[in-house]
């Protein structure tokens, strides 16, 4: 756990992408294949099981220093983070052991078959013989969710340079579900051969925004597409088994049970690349149908039959059991639609048609129909582009519409957590109704760390009512709330409720009389919702 | 009985006597318990802060009135007693002593009960009230030793400079500073200074504070003469582009917020070092333990944690509003 610990810390004190890479490849080549793995299944979003409810660990933290929970949860709102909030709160150790990452792991998997007496000695016996960095680690994997600012991109180039091997290899070997306890460091990273897993998808290729589209060259270079406004996926049907699954690596197969139908109508051996939207009279539905199918992992027949979905297929990654990656887009999609052209209109899939067009003119105007088509965008891909592996510039780009904009006036205002600990970031905004000001909408992110220093100094000074945390503070600051969408929601006292909303702008330079009303959101329900 | 002192638009007032204590309106008479920008502004009518603070006064708000007062010297104001003691934040920083008809009040300003080795170390005093502040009121906080500090930041120094770097640490020009010059092993390499802090430390040094040898950074000096010294500045000055000078240096600040991980990685630095010249949780439980008082009134930081927290523990707590305290409280 000390090196281990040691690796975090010295991935964690930097921002500088070379030393968090040279950091991890001294602990490639120096750990035991054991901590190897698990290290890569942590830092890839694969964690142990959960044993314990965060509510036991901050009960016991809160007896161990005698504070009330009140004063823990005050505390952990400070934090953010519950493993932070706990190592902080408890006293050093008085005994210090060394042993391995894995040592803990196996050691928090054995005190699930004990009783909660048993577990708690066991916690308890852990916290009190780990110092500082190593606490919080051991906590965090009890508490699950490793985000520590290493990407499994990061993961995936220090150990491709650990052990010699090309990076879009490795990608592909680290896909797919498997967990330390099913794999070995060898078979996974050293020996394996991806296509032995059926079920292990393709790393996803995305693309960077683009505004700028007149300079990528010829336009008969590139495919256009409309880039739908769903959940991207990659469907597989090999050995007679389907998986779908979403570009976070997530298993999507059970969420959506209508794609098991796509067996019966395409060959084994198939790999597709698409968007998984819900479809009703050969038209995409609005993403806020789509909604009602997020976050359920079994879905009642009702929905299925008001929201059904399909597989907006954008590419083939697979044909025929062999993997065509390499071959350029212009014949990738010759063979995609050979595979749906006498497809018949019940399986749930559909090509997702070239949008045609000879100048960026015409492009331009075929992106401004983006939202009347319920659709983020346009996709551009160069018709000679591979299938690459991992966000990349130059041969594939999103040209994604404008956000829909709103002047609000800020009316409450709460402090961050985490990285904003002591900054007031989270705001409360409001649109003029008559004379009142109605709130619509929360928003925290889009200013710079410098704005929100600013912001903070005027509400400490001018804050008019305290709700716990969060500040009531004069309507006297506009700010431009930027929106990807828009849904009427009766749960909200403005009667809608917006999708990404972020601030675009410090309208510095608005009174508050002029900003947006109540009146131009529900008009934009209209058009929009 | 009335109450000694009452917290009023322009800051802590005491009728008795007539007097502000770290008023942040102007006002005719002043009592300040340090000189850090939140609590001595500028406007006064006349000021009175102890015989130590008063230089890094005169030199931040210019020709001002101000008279000074030793720790321990009891002066009456009107019918009030008054009497400076020390608080521990920086040097010359006091606590404010106020007795009316028996009844013994205390503004405690910014304090820490740690001995930092170069302000003079806290002293409880015993009051009927305590004002408190709060910035660090919550049992998050718990300061690291100053000696493993110490280590942990010369191992920093000493491991930049083995690699030709810079070692940039960001601390506030009155208190930290000095603190921390004190507090390494000046062995390891030259200490250089940022403008606003050498003008502090030729203050201090005037005064008769021992101070570790340092070069202050202008356009006269050399840099390529002291390579891998650990380089003091202001955070604006860090923030800014004075920094850039030092190519691709190490970068550090120490700050009881450094605590928190999050705070650390806003800010875009590499080594977070847990030193404060605030109390911890500990150091305000204890602090106003010792004092004897039954009523606290808390001013800036956690307040309202920090309130209900005392109340639980048995005192009569209230949360006074006040302008002291910023992102800036370290």
């Amino acid at each position: 756990m000390k090196s281990f610990a040691a690796l975090y810390a010295r991935v964690d004190e930097t921002t500088r992408t070379s030393l968090k890479v040279a950091a991890l490849v001294d602990y490639f080549r120096t750990a035991s294949d054991d901590d190897k793995l698990w290290t890569i299944a942590l830092f890839t979003g694969r964690r142990p099981k959960r044993t314990i409810t965060a509510g036991k660990l901050r009960e016991w933290a809160s007896e161990i220093v005698q504070i009330e929970p009140w004063l823990f949860e005050e505390s952990y709102s400070i934090v953010g983070d519950l493993a932070e909030t706990i190592s902080l709160v408890l006293p050093d150790p008085s005994q210090h052991q060394n042993q391995s990452l894995t040592h803990w792991i196996t050691y928090i998997k054995s005190l699930s078959t004990l009783d909660d007496e048993g577990r708690k000695a066991g916690i308890l016996a852990a916290w009190d013989s780990l110092p500082d960095m190593q606490r919080f680690l051991f906590t965090k994997l009890l508490t699950g969710g490793f985000r520590v600012g290493v990407s499994a991109k990061l993961i995936t180039k220090a150990l491709a340079q650990a052990t010699d091997q090309d990076a879009g290899v490795l990608t592909h070997k680290l896909m797919g579900g498997w967990t330390p306890e099913t794999t070995t460091f060898a078979d996974l990273v050293l020996t394996n051969d991806p296509t032995a897993d059926l079920s292990k998808p393709y790393p996803f290729y995305l693309a960077y925004g683009v505004d700028v589209v007149d300079d990528l060259g010829p336009p008969a270079d590139w495919n256009a597409e409309r880039k739908w406004d769903g959940i991207r996926g990659q469907f597989i049907l090999r050995g007679g088994e389907h998986h779908v699954w979403s570009r976070g690596e997530d298993l999507m197969t059970d969420r959506f049970p209508e794609l098991a139908q796509l067996r019966d109508y395409l060959p084994d051996g198939t790999v597709i690349d698409g968007e998984v939207l819900c479809f009703a009279s050969e038209t995409p539905l609005s993403f806020n149908a789509l909604q009602k199918r997020i976050g359920r992992q079994t879905v009642p027949k009702k929905l299925l039959t008001e929201a059904p979905v399909i597989l907006m297929a954008y590419d083939i990654l697979e044909h025929q059991g062999r993997d065509i990656r390499d071959q350029p887009l212009r014949e990738r999609r010759e063979i995609l639609r050979g595979l749906l052209s006498d497809i018949s209109t019940d399986a749930p899939i559909r090509l997702s048609q070239s949008v045609t067009f000879s100048t960026w003119d015409d492009l331009r105007h075929e992106r401004s129909r983006s939202r009347e088509l319920n659709a983020e965008g346009l996709m551009l891909k160069r018709h000679d582009s591979p299938y690459l592996a991992g966000r990349k510039r130059g041969d594939w780009w999103k040209w994604k519409v404008d956000p829909l904009t709103i002047d609000a006036v800020m009316i409450y205002a709460q402090s961050g957590s985490g990285r904003r600990a002591n900054l007031f970031t989270d705001y409360t905004f409001a649109v003029w109704n008559g004379n009142e000001l109605t709130p619509f909408t929360k928003a925290y992110s889009g200013l710079t760390d410098a704005e929100f220093r600013e912001i903070t100094a005027w509400v400490r000074k001018n804050t008019l009512q305290k709700f716990g945390p969060v500040r009531q503070v004069p309507p006297e600051h506009v700010f431009e709330i930027a929106f990807e969408g828009i849904q009427a929601s009766p749960r909200h006292k403005s009667g809608v409720a917006l999708r990404f909303p972020r601030m675009l702008r410090w309208r510095q330079d608005k009174p508050v009389s002029e900003a947006n009303t109540l009146d131009d959101l529900n008009e934009m329900l209209k058009t929009y919702g | 009985m009335a109450d000694v002192l009452t917290f009023t638009p322009r800051g802590i007032y005491c009728p008795a006597g007539d007097f502000y204590i770290d008023p942040w309106e102007p006002v005719d008479r002043a009592l300040i318990t340090h000189g850090h920008a939140d609590h001595a502004r500028d406007g006064m009518g006349a000021y009175l802060a102890t015989t130590t603070a008063a230089p890094v006064m005169r030199h931040r708000l210019g020709d001002i009135r101000l008279n000074t007062i030793d720790y321990g010297e009891v002066r009456e104001i009107g019918d009030a007693s008054v009497s400076y003691h020390p608080a521990g934040h920086v040097p010359g920083s006091a606590q404010i002593r106020v007795e009316v008809d028996g009844q013994v009040w205390v503004a405690s300003g910014d304090y820490k009960t740690v001995d930092d080795g170069l302000s003079e170390p806290f002293e409880p005093v015993k009051c009927h009230a305590f004002i408190t502040e709060t910035t660090f009121g919550l049992p998050i906080f718990r300061w690291t030793p100053q000696d493993i500090l110490a280590d942990q930041i010369n191992t920093w120094w000493a491991a930049n400079a083995a690699n030709g770097r810079y070692s940039i640490l960001s601390a506030y020009a009155l208190g930290k500073a000095q603190r921390l010059m004190r507090a390494v092993n000046a062995d390891i390499g030259p200490i250089l200074t940022h403008g606003a802090i050498e003008n502090t430390n030729a203050i201090l040094r005037a005064q008769g504070f021992t101070l570790p040898d340092t070069i202050r950074v202008t356009g006269d000096v050399n840099l390529k003469d002291y390579p891998g010294a650990l380089v003091l500045a202001t955070p604006s000055a860090i923030a800014g582009t004075w920094a850039r000078q030092f190519g691709q240096a190490g970068t550090g600040f120490a700050s009881g917020w450094m605590t928190l991980r999050g705070v650390r990685r806003r800010r875009g630095l590499e080594r977070g070092f847990v030193m404060s010249d605030h109390a911890d949780w500990a150091g305000l439980n204890s602090a106003i333990g010792a004092t004897g008082a039954e009523k606290v009134f808390v001013t800036h930081g956690y307040t309202s944690q920090f309130q209900k927290w005392l109340i639980s523990q048995g005192y009569d707590a209230h949360v006074v509003s006040t302008e002291y305290g910023a992102e800036d409280d370290t």
